[in-house]
């Protein structure tokens, strides 16, 4: 009943077809069921943005009027050492805590792709602590490693190994972050089974008859399979990793010495601590525009490792 | 045994036509490979990552003098189940409890009502432009949401929306791109004819929408009430943002904003008592809907 006019963009096609009365009914209806849609994307997606960057051009404290200081927030910033430590700390943490999650939910998402027939209680306890709170996390991890009541250095401790402070040392307290970040490889491992599940049994076969190995097939086979998968979790890691905020807050509120001051961290504390709401907005449009052109450039490069032939 | 011979029946086991030594070593490699290996690797995962909770557990019920003793002992010896008692009294647990789960409630009300309505929109009308604007709705999906708290916090204050659960909740009712995601997969895997024999019949669309569509979607409705409620009852940042008043606390503030105060003297064994009870619901509720749970998040593995 739909003429071919259906997913050419209005305006674009050279000979524009007339819309019959059924196609602009369809889009009349179209656009009233996703009108919710509009609306709250322009007032609390698109204002929002729009009003940042309005503000990051200001020095305003959150009351009273807003003064337009042109790009001094931006100067500021690139003399802030706070601000790059801050940027140095959450690069430095998503740098590891993606790719190595990538690893980790690979490995596991192998391992319960066997047949095990207890698979579903891994896959159930495997996946728990994604769904846990974060804060409740944090406060659990808080007194998981802590130096004198947490299980880890009773650990350590116990084989003649001196204790570490993990969030209290400024050499460990990423790691230790990062470390904390892998307890919620269990949904990213669950995404990647589910597509281990729809590679045929067929190709594995066909190439063990050929006498490929198991490491040959899984490089040759499962991973160009895996990586559309692959591409999807690393540009939402990158997004979430540089967001990385609670965990920072809860426990160790940016310190010792600012060694886990993440941005997030810092842009907060600038907004609704300092009362710099013009700064914390010049922050802002500074990680959305970092978070976008990272991904961007994954993206990009997906183009040299994303393998887009349908199963 | 039973184990080798499940695995030969995969017809892996086709080519061990040659000297039995080596058909039996290939075996036994297999064996390693795909059994003793992956579950060893798996054990280890599981209890590494079962220790969080064994410790919040082990302390919530450590007497206080247990606490005191150094090294830490490694199971409590005394089980002070009273712990739990004592942890809904040292904070307002209930106030806060009551508070997240009004919070939650109305977030499940507005993720069922709006999402539904904006995926129709995008699955079951062709409307020129609409894969191009539903690309927009995937690419919101990466914009950091701590971009716009300074943002959204001003435009709140003026609306004099800050200190009430309103910016909490009314963006819920606008749609959550994830989940207009989730149900419009939901909505194509319906056959189509459906639609345009109601159509035929004389139903307008809306019509097609509540009676024929939406009664067919109760299981995704489903998965999208739990996640909705989960995303709710798990949020942090939002209200550290707006809520300003400790009666207006949510748990996921109130538990952090009373550990962070050394005046009240809150004892590690009384705050992991307190995060177990957060806690717990939650994992009830993955462990009753499991599948739910499964399907939910396999969805993220299409493209």
């Amino acid at each position: 009943m739909n003429s071919v006019t259906v997913t050419s963009p209005p305006g674009n096609a050279p000979t524009r077809h007339r819309m019959t009365r059924n196609e602009w009914r369809n889009l009349r209806n179209g656009l009233l069921f996703i009108s919710p849609w509009i609306i709250g994307f322009l007032a609390f997606l698109v204002y929002p943005i729009y009003y940042t960057v309005r503000i990051s051009f200001t020095k305003y404290t959150g009351f009273g009027p807003a003064t337009w200081i042109g790009l001094d927030n931006y100067h500021r910033m690139i003399n802030d050492p706070i601000f790059w430590k801050a940027l140095w700390n959450t690069v430095y943490y998503t740098a590891l805590a993606v790719p190595i999650g990538v690893v980790v939910a690979m490995g596991l998402a192998l391992c319960m792709n066997q047949r095990l027939p207890e698979v579903p209680l891994y896959r159930a306890i495997l996946f728990i602590p994604s769904i846990i709170p974060g804060f409740a996390l944090s406060l659990i991890f808080l007194i998981l490693m802590d130096p004198t009541q947490g299980i880890f250095n009773r650990i350590i401790t116990s084989v003649g190994l001196p204790g570490i402070n993990w969030f209290g040392d400024p050499a460990w307290v990423k790691a230790t972050f990062v470390f904390m970040a892998q307890f919620g490889a269990g949904q990213v491992a669950l995404i990647f089974l589910a597509s281990l599940k729809a590679i045929p049994a067929s190709l594995h076969e066909a190439a063990m008859m050929d006498g490929a190995s198991a490491m040959n097939r899984f490089w040759n086979i499962t991973v160009p399979l895996m990586t559309p998968v692959i591409l999807y979790d690393l540009i939402l890691g990158l997004s979430l990793g540089l967001q990385i905020f609670t965990q920072a807050y809860i426990i160790t509120q940016g310190g010792p010495i600012d060694s886990s001051r993440f941005y997030v961290l810092y842009l907060y504390d600038n907004a609704f601590k300092y009362g710099q709401m013009g700064y914390a907005s010049a922050l802002s449009v500074v990680l959305f525009v970092i978070t976008f052109v990272l991904a961007a450039l994954i993206f990009w490069s997906s183009n040299r490792w994303v393998n887009y032939d349908t199963m | 045994m039973a184990t080798i011979t499940r695995d030969q029946a995969t017809g892996a086991g086709i080519t061990d036509l040659e000297r039995p030594g080596r058909a039996t070593q290939r075996r036994l490699r297999r064996l390693l490979g795909q059994q003793v290996v992956p579950r060893i690797i798996l054990i280890v995962m599981c209890a590494v990552f079962i220790l969080p909770f064994y410790w919040m557990v082990a302390l919530a019920l450590k007497s206080n003098h247990e606490l005191s003793i150094y090294p830490p002992t490694l199971w409590p010896h005394s089980l002070e189940w009273f712990n739990f008692k004592k942890a809904t009294e040292v904070f307002p647990f209930w106030r806060f409890l009551w508070n997240t789960t009004a919070i939650t409630a109305l977030t499940i009300i507005g993720s069922v009502i709006s999402n539904p309505i904006i995926a129709y929109g995008f699955s079951r009308i062709e409307w020129p432009g609409r894969d191009k604007v539903f690309l927009v709705v995937l690419a919101s999906v990466f914009v950091p949401f701590p971009v716009l708290i300074v943002a959204l916090f001003d435009i709140f204050a003026r609306l004099h929306w800050v200190n009430t659960y309103l910016p909490l909740v009314v963006p819920r009712f606008f749609g959550t791109a994830f989940w207009i995601f989730l149900m419009r997969q939901f909505f194509m895997q319906i056959p189509r004819d459906i639609s345009d024999a109601a159509r035929i019949d004389g139903a307008n669309e809306f019509q097609i929408f509540w009676r024929i569509i939406l009664p067919q979607s109760l299981p995704a409705l489903g998965v999208i009430s739990i996640f909705a409620g989960i995303a709710a009852w798990n949020d942090f940042l939002g209200p550290l943002i707006y809520l300003q008043d400790a009666s207006k606390y949510t748990l996921s503030i109130g538990l952090t904003f009373f550990q962070s105060q050394d005046s009240y003297d809150v004892k590690f064994n009384l705050l992991m008592a307190a995060s177990a009870l957060v806690v717990l619901p939650v994992v009830v509720l993955f462990l009753l809907f499991q599948r739910a749970f499964v399907e939910g998040i396999s969805v993220g593995s299409f493209k």
